[in-house]
């Protein structure tokens, strides 16, 4: 059970600590998935030659 | 507040902090989500037309995405009925893990995301339908079918028969008469799944208050109306092959499953009391779930070695 403390706030139980770090390693996972498999899907998207730097779209400096 | 509202929150209190990932994941309806997965892909793989595989997986992970959000969504609603029926009394909102609003947030949060990440990495057809499943599932079937009408698992049905349909146009980015007859083929295929296992939890559905037939119109017009049903099921079953679009093997093994489908089905029909009645329901609940896995195996199969 949650004990509350005036200097401390909210004192967590060693279990409650130990789901929320579960909690958080499972977000941590789902994101890097998720960084993954946009990547993935951006290259698939845009082929191989987006990584070509000759095929990219010249920039002209004006001076 | 209810009696069962003041005991999950006093377990709430309890247990807050203590919800675990398999909690979250349970508030998906893991196994309900296999279902769609496996309809969905089936629905990717018998469309015409090529799919690079990440954009198919990425269709596939929406689906089922989706899908899972819309069952959260249902046991936020449902929390209060959960509480009360011996099924869904331990499911995570009622057993006081997860509280209401975390799951409702929960859902809604993967129901945008899987309907934007579908409708911009694959096709809008698709995001749209997905869309439109999530809110039939969780709006109308939950919020309003559920409670008003014992036809509320008929009408509800579309939701959970839609899946190959977002498969097929995440494919084609549209919608033929293949993957609408799949469609039709689960939404007929709903009604006897569900009322053989309401025939056997009516007192569970008594209880939580919920209308389904056997308890509106009694266990007679309920086996009535699943021998209907399963008539319209077993040539609706073959339909796909008498239509020209599966092979020889798809058509035997639709024809020996609807056979056997109405067997159980009769078997429901004729046998009406005490622990018979019981087993016969028992079988065609289980075999229904075998019916339809066996069909849309063999058209996975035969979809695979075009």
């Amino acid at each position: 059970m949650n004990a509350m403390s005036d200097d401390k706030g909210v004192v967590l139980t060693e279990a409650q600590k130990k789901s929320r770090k579960r909690r958080s390693l499972a977000i941590a996972l789902v994101l890097a998935f998720l960084c993954v498999l946009f990547y993935a899907v951006t290259i698939v998207k845009l082929g191989p030659s987006v990584m070509k730097k000759g095929d990219l779209p010249a920039i002209t400096v004006l001076a | 507040m209810s009696l069962v509202s003041e005991e999950r929150s006093a377990r709430a209190d309890q247990l807050s902090g203590f919800a675990g990932v398999e909690d979250y994941w349970a508030l998906l309806k893991p196994r309900v989500m296999s279902l769609v997965v496996f309809t969905g892909l089936v629905g990717i793989v018998r469309a015409p037309g090529d799919i690079h595989p990440v954009i198919g997986f990425v269709a596939l992970l929406c689906i089922a995405i989706g899908a899972g959000a819309a069952g959260a969504l249902n046991m936020w609603y449902d929390a209060d009925i959960d509480a009360r029926m011996d099924r869904t009394r331990g499911r995570p909102i009622p057993a006081g893990r997860v509280e209401p609003g975390e799951a409702m947030v929960f859902g809604l949060f993967l129901s945008a995301a899987s309907v934007i990440i579908l409708g911009l990495m694959v096709g809008m057809l698709a995001g749209a339908l997905l869309a439109f499943t999530i809110f039939f599932y969780a709006v109308v079937y939950s919020m309003w079918l559920k409670r008003a009408t014992p036809q509320n698992i008929v009408i509800g049905g579309a939701a959970g028969a839609l899946p190959p349909v977002i498969g097929w146009a995440s494919v084609t980015g549209n919608v033929s008469l293949e993957p609408l007859l799949l469609f039709t083929l689960i939404f007929i295929w709903t009604p006897p799944h569900f009322w053989a296992l309401a025939l056997l939890k009516k007192r569970d559905y008594e209880r939580a208050g919920v209308p389904m037939l056997p308890n509106v119109a009694g266990d007679d017009e309920t086996r009535r109306q699943i021998w209907l049903y399963s008539l319209l099921l077993a040539p609706l079953g073959v339909a796909p092959f008498a239509l020209g679009m599966t092979g020889w093997l798809y058509g035997a093994v639709s024809i020996a499953l609807g056979v056997l489908f109405l067997v159980f089905a009769w078997q429901v029909y004729r046998k009406r009391e005490g622990e018979p009645a019981e087993r016969a329901a028992k079988h065609l609940f289980a075999y229904s779930i075998l019916y339809l896995f066996l069909l849309f195996a063999v058209l996975l199969v035969e979809g695979m070695a075009r």
